[in-house]
């Protein structure tokens, strides 16, 4: 049953996600790419797109078209992205203080998380780093190009990826 | 109107006029919530509260919000509207780019699309190995963690769970000393 499959994924991403939206890509990429199958690189990474240009909490973005995407309906939609909210929102009103408080308990803990949550982020980039994204020399020139532009000139996604989008059309 | 279907609006506003989410976000919060809804100091409470939980940093803020100023009702009105706009928005562009993706044209803007979108994950790689300090004594772990995801595909909530016992670990060792 997909619905109960989705539901449970997506509680689990809720519950163990520490990095915020690009950290969430690593989790995402991993149970709904690697482990389920239920997309293929090049569709997850248009979904990953898609999220970056649209309004809102990009974690609710990534959740809503993940689970449209693997179910294909609005219920599923609906289902991932109340599961992905639901953990923290159970943790916060029952225990706020507290869990803030482990930062000052435990900073060894925290400390580790900000190191794992890099390495999330760099396993996202890097499972994306395939024959799909990547199909021939221009697309490795064009990734290139959009790195420097958000590193070196402070470029933000939405110019990045409409840019990117032009030269797609214009090369392909 | 109820005071917390009035945050409802509020939050959505906020969920409807940014973009990129997360940090983007607090400015328009900040703006929207306090003087009206929170002092200074509440507000950054809650957000210091939202980045220690785990999740949707700006549904979390949402929902200390709503929780603070009428309660588990208000915090499920709050988290809501922080979450429609996005859903709504998102599901539209779901449904039209599942009817055209097929079209030339849409082909070969994603394909020009997805190398952007690689680049655009590994930049804050290295901003955030940056403003962590990231040494060469502490960046193993960091590599560590990207090999076992990306070859061995090790799933990242038994990475997570690991740092967090094998932290909890060496401070009660530190502790001890």
């Amino acid at each position: 049953m997909i619905y109960i499959k989705l539901f449970f994924t997506f509680l689990k991403i809720g519950l163990f996600n520490f990095g915020g939206g690009y950290a969430m890509i690593s989790f995402l990429q991993n149970e709904v790419v690697y482990k389920q199958a239920w997309l293929s690189t090049a569709e997850f990474t248009d979904i990953v797109a898609i999220s970056q240009v649209t309004p809102g909490p990009v974690g609710i973005n990534l959740a809503t078209y993940t689970g449209y995407a693997t179910s294909g309906s609005v219920w599923g939609a609906a289902l991932a992205t109340l599961a992905v909210c639901l953990p923290s929102f159970i943790l916060l009103i029952l225990a706020g203080k507290y869990v803030f408080s482990t930062r000052e308990k435990y900073p060894v803990v925290w400390r580790a998380l900000r190191l794992v949550v890099i390495g999330l982020i760099a396993s996202a980039a890097l499972t994306l780093c395939n024959a799909e994204n990547f199909i021939d020399y221009k697309s490795v020139l064009l990734g290139a190009a959009a790195f420097l532009a958000v590193w070196k000139l402070k470029r933000g996604p939405i110019f990045v990826l409409v840019m990117s989008g032009l030269l797609g059309f214009l090369l392909y | 109107m109820k005071n917390f279907t009035k945050l409802f609006f509020i939050f959505a506003k906020i969920g409807l006029f940014t973009l990129g989410g997360g940090y983007a976000m607090l400015p328009l919060m900040e703006k929207e919530l306090v003087g009206t809804y929170l002092s200074k100091e509440d507000f950054l409470d809650v957000t210091a509260v939202a980045q220690s939980a785990p999740g949707i940093m700006a549904i979390n803020v949402a929902i200390l919000t709503g929780q603070r100023l009428y309660g588990v009702p208000g915090a499920v009105s709050a988290a809501c509207g922080a979450a429609l706009p996005s859903f709504v928005i998102i599901l539209a562009v779901a449904l039209f780019f599942r009817k055209f993706a097929e079209n030339p044209v849409v082909v070969s803007v994603f394909k020009g699309i997805r190398p952007a979108v690689v680049a655009l994950i590994m930049v804050p790689v290295f901003n955030l190995a940056k403003s962590a300090g990231v040494t060469f004594k502490t960046v193993w772990l960091c590599i560590a963690v990207a090999l076992a995801v990306w070859l061995l595909g090790i799933s990242p909530v038994y990475i997570v769970l690991l740092a967090v016992l094998g932290a909890l670990l060496i401070d009660k060792k530190e502790r001890a000393k």
